[in-house]
Formats: C-alpha cells, sequence, structure tokens
C-alpha cells in the first residue's frame, strides 16, 4: 500500500457511485489525489464529495457542509483520528467521518454518505 | 399573522394534558423552557402541554450580546434556540403574538391574535422595557431606545442619515449605545444625569477613569446635566437637547437609555400583587401571589425585594419555577449582581460589595489616571474580601469574585498593584475552592469544572463558558495543562522541532516525515489537518535547500495545503473565492488598474480595496479562476500570495519623492521588499509597510516588520501586529543602510521561520521565547549563535527559487485539471455558486445554501 503504487499513471481503476440499481461512473481513479477530494454531480443533481486515502480506499459523502450550507467538503483536508478516515471541512474545520457521515465535532450533526466502488 | 411552528399532531393530542403557557419568550422564557425540557415536561414527552406567547416577531435570542450585531453578528447568530428544539420537544411557539388579557379565575390567556388559551400553569416571562423619562418631544421621530433587534434596525436606518447622536443615560446599557452609536459613524454625546458614568456598578473614582478612557475614544460625556427638552427642526425630527444646566446639544438622533422596567401590566391588570415600584412579587418558589401563576426574570421582584436586571439570575428563576413545576424542591432567594463587561474595549468588573457598604469595611485603592486603570477591592475587617471594581484591567476579575467571602491568601494590596511595584501575585484558579462559582452565567462551580478535561467537553456538559464568556480564560486554567508538546495527535515534535528534522534530514515528503516521526498510532495513517498544512509548509519555505519542489501543488504537496492553498484562492462563505493580485508596495500604474477593472467587470466580480493597499476580487468560482489569472499574468500580475500563510503585503507611505516631509524613498523601499520576500512560506502570515518618516503613515510597528525612514537610514521594528490583539513592533536596530537593513530581515525571518510554532505570528513568537527581543538581537544582529551566515544562504536559496504559482499554473494543463467543480462534469458550473444585487455590485445569495440550517460556531483553535 504505497502511495507511489496509486499514483502511477497505470491506475485504471474507475470510481463508481450506487445511484438506484445502477453503479454511476463517475471517473478515473487516477484523477484523484489520496488525502483530497474531488465533487461529483448526480444526475438528480445532488452534489457528493468523493475522496480516496492513502491506502487507495474510496469514500463518498455529501457535498454539503451543514454548518455553512455551503457546497465545500470535497475541498476539506483529509485526516485520519485512531485510524477512521475524516474530512475536515475548509469552511469553519468541523470534521466529519468519511465512512458514516458522522460529524466528529457535534454529536447532533451529520452528512449523507453514498455507496462507493474502485474498481 | 401568529406563526405556530410546531406540528399540529402535537396539538391536537396534547389538548387532554396539563398546559403550561409562558408569557414572553426572551432569554428567561427560553431557559425555562431547557428547563422544562430537561425535566421531561413536554408534549413530546406526552407530560404536558407548553404554549409560548412571543410577542417579538423572532424566537428568543441573545439579548446581552445585542451590540454585536453592529460588529457583524447576524440576528440569525444572535439565536438562543438551537435548530429544531421547539419541534423536538412540541412546544408551540406562536411568534409576534403577544398576551393582551389574562383571567385568573377562568384561568385563560386571551393573545393578540384573538385566541384564547386556557392554562393550568402561568408563567411570565416579560422582561423589562426601557424607561423613557417623561421630557417634552420624546415622541419625536429619530427618538429610540435600545432593547430589542427592531430597535437596533430601525437605529441603523436613521443613522444613515443622521451625523450626530446622543444617548441619554450613562450607565451600562447607555454606553453599549453610545457604541454602537460611535461605531455607525455618528459624532456621539453621552448624557448622565448622575456626577459619574455607570453610577450603579462603579464608584467615583472607577467612574473617573472610565470618563477618561471614554473621552480618548472620542465620545463627548456630560455627566451631571439632565435632558430637558427633545426639540425637532421644521420637518418634525430630531435636531437637538435642551439640558439642565441650560445648555443645548444638537443632534440628530437620541437614543434613551436611562433604565429599565419591569413588564408588570399584565399583572396588575389581573390584580396579582406588584411591587411599589413595580415588579411583580414572587416568593421564593417564584410563585406570585397566584399559586397557578409564577413569575420569572426582569419582571420579577424576587423574595429579596429585588429586581434583577441581569441574566444570570433571570436564569437561576428558570430553573427554579421549572423545579417546582415539576414538583421538585427549589428555591431563588436572590443573585450576586457581580458583572464583567468590555464596554467599547474597557473592561468593566464590579463584584460583591462594590460600593463598601459593610461595616467597617477597608478599601484597597489602586488607581492610574493615565492608563486609565482603576482597581478596588472592599475588606471586611477579618480581612474577608467582600467586593471589588476593576476598571481598564479586569483579568483578576476571574480569580477574585469566587473568592468573595473568604479571606485572601496574600495581601490584597498585591493584587492591585502593577508588576514591578510589588505586585500582581497572580492568584492561580488552583488557590479557589470546590465551591466557587466560576461561571456566573450558568452557576458552575469550580469543582463541577474539574470533573472535565477539555473545553469544549465542559461546555457541552455544564454550560459553562457559553454565556457572556468572561468565565472562558479560567476555566482554561483550570483544565489539566497537558505536558504533551506534541504539534497535534499525529506528531510528538513542535513545529520548529520539525523544521530541524525536514532540513537536517532533507526530508521532502509529508508521508515519509509522518511514517518515520510521526506518534506510533499515526504511522501510516492519514495525518489530520493540523499537521498537513504545517508540514506543507515547512517543506515550501524549505524547498529550494531540502531539494523539493518549489512548486506547492506538486505531487503529493497538493494534498497537504488548506483548500485555499489548493486552490491558491481564498475560500469565501458561499463556496466562491476571492483573488488577490500582488501590488508591489501599493504602487500601482493606471494601465493595470484598468486591467483589474475590465477583469472585475467581465467576470462580475464584487470590487473592494484591501486594508492592506491592493484590490480583491470576490466570487469567482473556481472553474473561473484560470481564465481570470490567464488575463491577470498576460497584464504582468502575480500570485498575491493571500491564501497563504505566507508574506502579505509590504504596505509604504508615499515618502520623500512627494511628500514634504519624507526622508527616504519608502515607495522604493517597500516594493524591493515585497519583491524579495513574496511567497515566503512561513508559520504564520508576515506584513510590513515602509515609512517615509516619523509620522509613520504606513503603519510600520502595526506590523511583523516595519521599517521607518530616518535621516541617517531605516529603523527596524519587529513583532508587531493588528489583529484581535494589538501589539506594537520593538525596535530592533537603528539607522541602518539599505544592504544592512535587508540583510537584518532575512536573518529575522528565517529565525523566526524555524524556531516559531504553527499559526504564531512574529508578536506571540518574540513574547513566547526566552529572553524575547533580547535573545532574538543577540541571535541576528551580534550572531550569538553563529546561524547568522546559515539563515542568510537559506533567504538566498528562496530568493533565487521564487516562481510565481500563478504562471506555473495556467500554463500547464496538468495542474490546470484540478480547477473543475465537479469530476465528472467539468463543464458545468457549482448551482450552489450564485449572487444577489447589493450597492451596484453583488453578493452572495445565501438563501440557496439555506437548508436545515446549524447554528455557526466555528471550533476552537482554528485560526484559518
Ligand atoms: C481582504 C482583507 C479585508 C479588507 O477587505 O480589507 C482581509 C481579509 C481577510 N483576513 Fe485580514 N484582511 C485584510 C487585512 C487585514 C489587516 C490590515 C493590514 O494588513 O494592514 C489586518 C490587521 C493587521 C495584522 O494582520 O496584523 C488583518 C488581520 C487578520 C487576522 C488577525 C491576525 C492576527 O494575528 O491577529 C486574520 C486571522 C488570521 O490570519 O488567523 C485575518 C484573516 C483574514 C481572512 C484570510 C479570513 C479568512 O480566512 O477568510 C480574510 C480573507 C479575505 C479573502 O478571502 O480574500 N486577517 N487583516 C484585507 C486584505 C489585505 C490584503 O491586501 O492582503
Ligand atoms: C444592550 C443590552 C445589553 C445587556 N448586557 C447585559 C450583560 O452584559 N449582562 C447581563 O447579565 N445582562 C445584560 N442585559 C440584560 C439582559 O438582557 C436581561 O437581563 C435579560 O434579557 C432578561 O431576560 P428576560 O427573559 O427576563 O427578559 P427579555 O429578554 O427582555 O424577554 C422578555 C420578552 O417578553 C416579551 N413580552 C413582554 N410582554 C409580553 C406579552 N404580553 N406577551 C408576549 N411577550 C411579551 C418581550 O417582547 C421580550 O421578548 C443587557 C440588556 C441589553 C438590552
Ligand atoms: S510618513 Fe512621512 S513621508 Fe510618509 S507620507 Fe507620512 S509624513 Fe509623508
Ligand atoms: S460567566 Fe458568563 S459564560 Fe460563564
Amino acid at each position: 500500500m504505497t502511495t507511489q503504487a496509486m499514483e502511477t499513471a497505470q491506475d485504471t481503476r474507475v470510481i463508481r457511485l450506487a445511484a438506484g440499481d445502477d453503479w454511476l461512473t463517475v471517473c478515473d481513479r487516477s484523477l484523484l489525489t489520496p488525502g483530497r477530494g474531488v465533487a461529483a454531480l448526480l444526475p438528480d443533481g445532488r452534489q457528493v464529495a468523493l475522496f480516496v486515502d492513502r491506502a487507495g480506499r474510496a469514500y463518498a459523502i455529501d457535498n454539503r457542509d451543514p454548518f455553512t450550507g455551503a457546497y465545500v467538503l470535497s475541498r476539506g483536508l483529509v485526516g485520519s483520528d485512531r485510524g477512521q478516515p475524516f474530512v475536515a471541512s475548509p469552511l469553519l474545520k468541523q470534521r466529519f467521518d468519511l465512512a458514516t457521515g458522522a460529524c466528529l465535532d457535534d454529536d447532533e450533526v451529520s452528512v449523507p454518505v453514498f455507496e462507493v466502488r474502485a474498481d | 399573522m401568529p406563526v405556530s411552528t410546531s406540528p399540529t399532531a402535537h396539538t391536537s393530542s396534547a389538548a387532554s394534558l396539563p398546559t403550561v403557557v409562558v408569557v414572553g419568550h426572551g432569554m428567561v422564557g427560553q431557559r425555562f423552557l431547557e428547563a422544562l425540557a430537561d425535566r421531561g415536561l413536554t408534549a413530546a414527552a406526552g407530560t404536558a402541554r407548553v404554549v409560548v406567547l412571543c410577542e417579538e416577531p423572532r424566537a428568543a435570542y441573545d439579548r446581552v450580546q445585542l451590540t454585536s450585531y453592529f460588529a457583524g453578528k447576524t440576528p440569525q447568530d444572535l439565536s438562543l434556540v438551537e435548530p429544531g428544539f421547539m419541534e423536538r420537544h412540541g412546544f408551540e411557539l406562536r411568534l409576534g403574538d403577544p398576551a393582551e388579557s389574562l383571567d385568573r379565575e377562568a384561568r385563560t390567556v386571551t393573545a393578540r391574535s384573538g385566541e384564547t388559551f386556557t392554562y393550568d400553569t402561568l408563567v411570565l416571562a416579560t422582561g423589562s422595557y426601557p424607561f423613557v423619562p417623561p421630557v417634552p418631544g420624546k415622541d419625536t421621530e429619530g427618538c429610540f431606545v435600545y432593547r430589542t433587534i427592531e430597535d437596533l434596525l430601525a437605529i441603523e436606518e436613521y443613522a444613515k442619515t443622521a451625523t450626530t447622536g446622543a444617548v441619554v443615560g450613562g450607565g451600562l446599557l447607555g454606553l453599549e449605545a453610545a457604541g454602537a452609536l460611535k461605531g455607525l459613524g455618528l459624532d456621539t454625546h453621552v448624557v448622565e444625569f448622575a456626577p459619574r458614568l455607570m453610577p450603579v456598578q462603579v464608584d467615583e473614582g472607577g467612574g473617573a477613569a472610565l470618563l477618561r478612557t471614554i473621552e480618548n475614544m472620542g465620545l463627548t460625556v456630560h455627566t451631571g446635566v439632565g435632558t430637558q427638552e427633545v426639540t425637532a427642526g421644521e420637518d418634525g425630527s430630531v435636531n437637538g437637547m435642551s439640558l439642565s444646566d441650560g445648555s443645548s446639544l444638537a443632534t440628530d438622533l437620541v437614543v434613551f437609555s436611562a433604565g429599565v422596567r419591569p413588564r408588570d401590566q399584565l399583572a396588575r391588570d389581573c390584580g396579582l400583587a406588584v411591587g411599589q415600584r413595580g415588579g411583580v412579587i414572587v416568593d421564593e418558589e417564584c410563585r406570585t401571589s397566584d399559586p397557578a401563576v409564577f413569575a420569572i426574570g426582569e419582571c420579577a421582584l424576587a423574595s429579596d425585594g429585588r429586581v434583577y436586571g441581569l441574566v444570570a439570575p433571570g436564569y437561576e428563576m428558570a430553573q427554579t419555577a421549572a423545579g417546582v413545576i415539576a414538583g421538585q424542591e427549589a428555591s431563588f432567594t436572590g443573585a450576586d449582581m457581580s458583572t464583567k463587561l468590555k464596554l467599547l474595549g474597557v473592561d468593566v468588573a464590579s463584584f460583591g460589595d462594590a460600593h463598601g457598604t459593610s461595616e467597617g469595611c477597608l478599601d484597597v485603592v489602586y488607581a492610574d489616571s493615565r492608563s486609565g486603570v482603576y482597581k478596588k477591592l472592599v475588606i471586611g475587617q477579618d480581612g474577608t474580601l467582600l467586593g471589588g471594581v476593576l476598571i481598564g484591567d479586569a483579568d483578576q476579575y476571574g480569580t477574585l469574585r469566587p473568592m468573595t467571602g473568604t479571606v485572601l491568601p496574600v495581601a490584597p494590596e498585591q493584587l492591585v498593584l502593577p508588576a514591578g511595584a510589588g505586585g500582581p501575585v497572580t492568584l492561580g484558579p488552583s488557590a479557589l475552592p470546590d465551591e466557587a462559582v466560576i461561571c456566573s452565567c450558568h452557576n458552575v462551580t469550580k469543582g463541577a469544572i474539574c470533573e472535565h478535561t477539555t473545553l469544549p467537553e465542559v461546555k457541552k456538559c455544564t454550560k459553562a463558558g457559553t454565556g457572556c464568556g468572561s468565565c472562558v480564560k479560567v476555566i482554561g486554567q483550570l483544565l489539566p495543562q497537558s505536558q504533551d508538546k506534541g504539534l497535534c495527535g499525529c506528531f510528538p515534535y513542535t513545529r520548529s522541532e520539525l523544521y530541524e528534522i525536514v532540513r537536517t534530514l532533507e526530508i521532502t515528503s509529508y508521508a515519509e516525515l509522518l511514517d518515520s516521526h510521526g506518534r506510533e498510532p499515526a504511522r501510516g495513517g492519514e495525518g489530520c489537518e493540523v499537521c498537513k498544512p504545517t508540514v506543507g509548509s515547512i517543506i515550501a519555505s524549505l524547498a529550494p535547500t531540502v531539494g523539493a519542489s518549489g512548486y506547492v501543488l506538486d505531487g503529493e504537496q497538493a494534498a497537504l495545503q488548506d483548500t485555499n492553498d489548493h486552490f491558491l484562492a481564498n475560500l469565501q462563505r458561499n463556496g466562491s473565492y476571492s483573488i488577490v493580485p500582488r501590488i508591489p508596495g501599493g504602487e500601482i500604474t493606471p494601465e493595470k488598474l484598468i486591467v483589474i477593472g475590465e477583469v472585475a467587470r467581465d467576470f462580475g466580480l464584487y470590487t473592494k480595496i484591501t486594508g492592506g493597499q491592493r484590490i480583491d476580487l470576490f466570487g469567482a468560482r473556481v472553474d473561473q479562476l484560470p481564465l481570470i489569472w490567464t488575463r491577470l499574468v498576460d497584464a504582468g500580475f502575480e500570485s498575491g500570495h493571500a491564501y497563504g500563510k505566507s508574506l502579505r503585503t509590504v504596505k509604504s507611505c508615499v515618502g520623500q519623492t512627494w511628500c514634504r516631509y519624507g526622508v527616504q524613498d519608502s515607495v522604493k523601499m517597500a516594493i524591493d521588499l515585497e519583491l524579495r520576500y513574496r511567497g515566503l512560506r512561513s508559520p504564520h502570515k508576515l506584513k510590513s509597510a515602509v515609512s517615509g518618516c516619523a509620522r509613520e503613515c504606513a503603519e510600520a510597528r502595526g506590523k511583523d516588520f516595519g521599517i521607518i525612514a530616518t535621516a541617517g537610514g531605516w529603523n527596524l521594528y519587529v513583532g508587531g501586529n493588528g489583529g484581535a490583539t494589538p501589539r506594537h513592533a520593538d525596535l530592533l536596530a537603528q539607522d541602518l543602510s539599505d544592504a544592512e537593513l535587508v540583510r537584518l530581515i532575512d536573518r529575522f525571518l528565517m529565525f523566526y521561520i524555524r524556531t516559531a510554532d504553527r499559526l504564531e505570528r512574529t508578536s506571540t513568537w518574540l513574547d513566547r521565547i526566552e529572553g524575547g527581543l533580547e535573545h532574538v538581537r543577540d541571535v541576528v544582529v551580534h550572531d550569538s549563535l553563529g546561524l547568522c551566515d546559515e539563515l542568510e544562504r537559506l533567504m538566498a536559496d528562496h530568493v533565487r527559487g521564487y516562481r510565481d504559482e500563478w504562471a506555473e499554473t495556467i500554463n500547464d494543463p496538468e495542474r490546470l485539471r484540478r480547477f473543475v467543480t465537479f469530476v465528472n462534469a467539468p463543464d458545468a458550473p457549482d448551482p450552489s455558486v450564485k449572487f444577489v444585487p447589493e450597492r451596484d455590485q453583488v453578493k452572495p445569495d445565501l438563501d440557496i445554501l439555506a437548508g436545515p440550517v446549524l447554528a455557526i460556531r466555528t471550533l476552537e483553535g482554528t485560526a484559518s
């Protein structure tokens, strides 16, 4: 699980998001920098924030920062807390667990998560 | 039109439940509802129907922080009601529908809408109304009071056409109102009938210290005079006031702030007992003369015979009434009137027996009229601390107030004298007994606070610190101080240790540093939002020296940067970005100005002159950034690094070339310095300025490194900044030649970059490092550590390695790929970034972002 391996141009994997019963092809895996996110647009207009971690695992959560309403979570920094990957909102820095969408700084807040595949 | 926010389902099923009707949804009314919810008395729990009649058009908000509206807080920011609170508990809140009459026999309340509610228990929480003295002309157009958000909106609107404002009343609220008028740009007067300001809270000496400080701020204070009449001009609106000493005062606007009176009319009308000077009489359980009716907050006359005009006692009454209604034992027998305020930026605190009314007590006083500091402690015959007044410097309030009633462990004069004159002995909060109340807003004791280990936890579990906020500092001192100096959960090293590791081991990758030097459990992980940008910045500032790419977005470095650096622009609240081209020294040709104007016009950007002598263009979508920068780079502009922790601006004054006083070419020096240090990544942002003479028009002493011209060369000042804690820079060296100046700045900056903590400005760094300014002078002027050659070499590497990030970006298709909103729809613009018109330009359309909106809270310790 070296980062170098993930970054090579030979990475031919594709990121897919669950859309109803189907899988929506979003983009080549190589477009994502480990530790950074991108936003994707779903056919119904929803915005998804996609991330890959150092190990190459993909995560997808709603792109809207519930604290400010802005669609920016994809632009936050990824980190991990006791092995759990999270993204810190670039606006006011609240952290969201990438696997569950739960806000780590406020029990009462969470964002939706989406099923995602990288293969 | 009354609005009910609760689902109708609750209303119908709740009809048979015992009903509590609350009249008034102010601060205390809301606290009462929270207390009911805590005790399970809600429709949602199936135990009570609760109807709240709210006169104002909005739900309860933080009246104490009202004035912060003028500092940019929106009415939503001030709201005290958590989103979903009413719905969750099934409370029926009726906005804009006040109670008009009570029928105690029938147990009904009739609201303005005409609807009648039958109650089992009635709670009056109607607060106070501002008292307006019965002077002729008091209702003239242009007269206001200062109590509600609606009052502020009306004052703000009216002030647009006014130039002078007068506040009647020099008490606590009057001074707040005066601060607000001043902030609205009015020439402001305060008229106080008593011989001193804040007569209730402070004594004569304190009033004098306050007066001096407030006059120094440019407010005009008239004490010992009353207002006799408000006069009107031909158009019927206010044009002045005549005062009791025969003089008159021309003014366009008058705010009455002559005290408040309990709103007890409803109670009077239905025959409840009220006090002689107003207030609904209640017993220790907060019950009125009718056992089915309670009164709490500012409308109540408590069992100790006082009407409390402060929020903390009101909160206690709310808890008491809710407890009694829930069948618990509770009582309110009185509270202390201690307050700590920041009025117009001046600390004012009084606690306990501030006026020294107890028999045989002694005052210990320290007064320094020059600096506007006044401190008085009232000490009983046996040495007990009875109370005190602190003006100008109220840092000790947090520890002294809880000590009231105990014998001080040190001589009282040691507590009031300034440092260097035998004091101050700082009485740490550790000296306090466990029962000492630390947070008086929420009545939380030291013991309760010490059960927790972090501030967010304390706030969440005890509410301490979430009221006026004045106790937060002491809470911080009570919590366990971490011995771990590590940067974050990932690294056991400080920023400066990491800098040394990266420099000496020539590490160019974050992952390598984390896996080799991170804490064991963090190795192989993702890192965190604290260390990633910090290490990114260290690698960037050492790039040419350690052999890393100088382009901050290459390879792994891209993943380390916060969003601002990632898109080489500053993120705005609606997800758009701003653009700040570098304008070295603030000097710009008309041609370049025209280009900026054209770009702004063509892309519809909001345009503003910044406080840093340059121009900010707001409202660009991610996908527009490269297009905009292509135009700017073609016209010869470079990145201004407004997004980076790096050099921002070197401001200049026009200097010798034009100004009759100038003694050096300050503009040229500013441009040279800005070009030399542009792009230098540092622990925090760096700002500079160069003034052409001692008049200091460039405000150089407010900068991290500031230069002031002298007849013999340049004086270099370091460690200044503006911001929340302004500090004037200290003189590092005098009468330097151009070359000496540059060499000394090179050394100073590199020494700072090497040794400062993350997000530590030069000011805090200088105050923190051992030996302070003297040590820094030894190192960078006298080369006491033998480091200077190396520091200069590092800077030479930086200067040589500098390349404009935006030029590099737009010339590389690979790098441009990131500038899309959606990875799978690169041509689709961001639908959430929209604008609405504002004063001939645009501003973000926040309505389209609105949804289930949460209270906006910035996290502790996350400076951007
Ligand atoms: C645009 C501007 C306000 C304006 O409209 O004039 C501004 C805007 C911001 N300032 Fe500022 N500051 C601006 C001049 C100032 C000044 C005045 C000056 O430089 O002479 C100060 C006080 C001087 C000082 O820094 O010592 C100032 C003190 C701050 C601070 C407090 C720093 C401190 O050490 O206390 C922050 C917060 C921080 O950096 O952590 C801040 C942070 C910010 C941020 C970056 C907040 C953020 O993260 O969004 C704002 C970014 C705006 C943007 O998106 O472009 N801004 N800010 C000014 C840009 C100047 C420029 O051309 O680069
Ligand atoms: C500018 C300002 C600064 C202040 N600063 C401080 C401070 O620093 N520290 C401090 O402790 N206190 C401060 N106070 C005082 C503090 O705000 C009050 O003590 C507190 O708001 C009292 O709460 P309350 O609920 O009793 O009254 P309020 O908050 O006034 O609420 C009463 C509510 O009842 C409503 N009402 C009245 N009659 C009816 C009716 N018939 N039907 C329905 N609704 C009705 C009113 O419209 C109002 O909304 C300040 C006040 C102001 C105005
Ligand atoms: S600082 Fe001196 S030279 Fe510069 S503008 Fe002011 S008076 Fe003139
Ligand atoms: S004393 Fe006001 S919040 Fe604690």
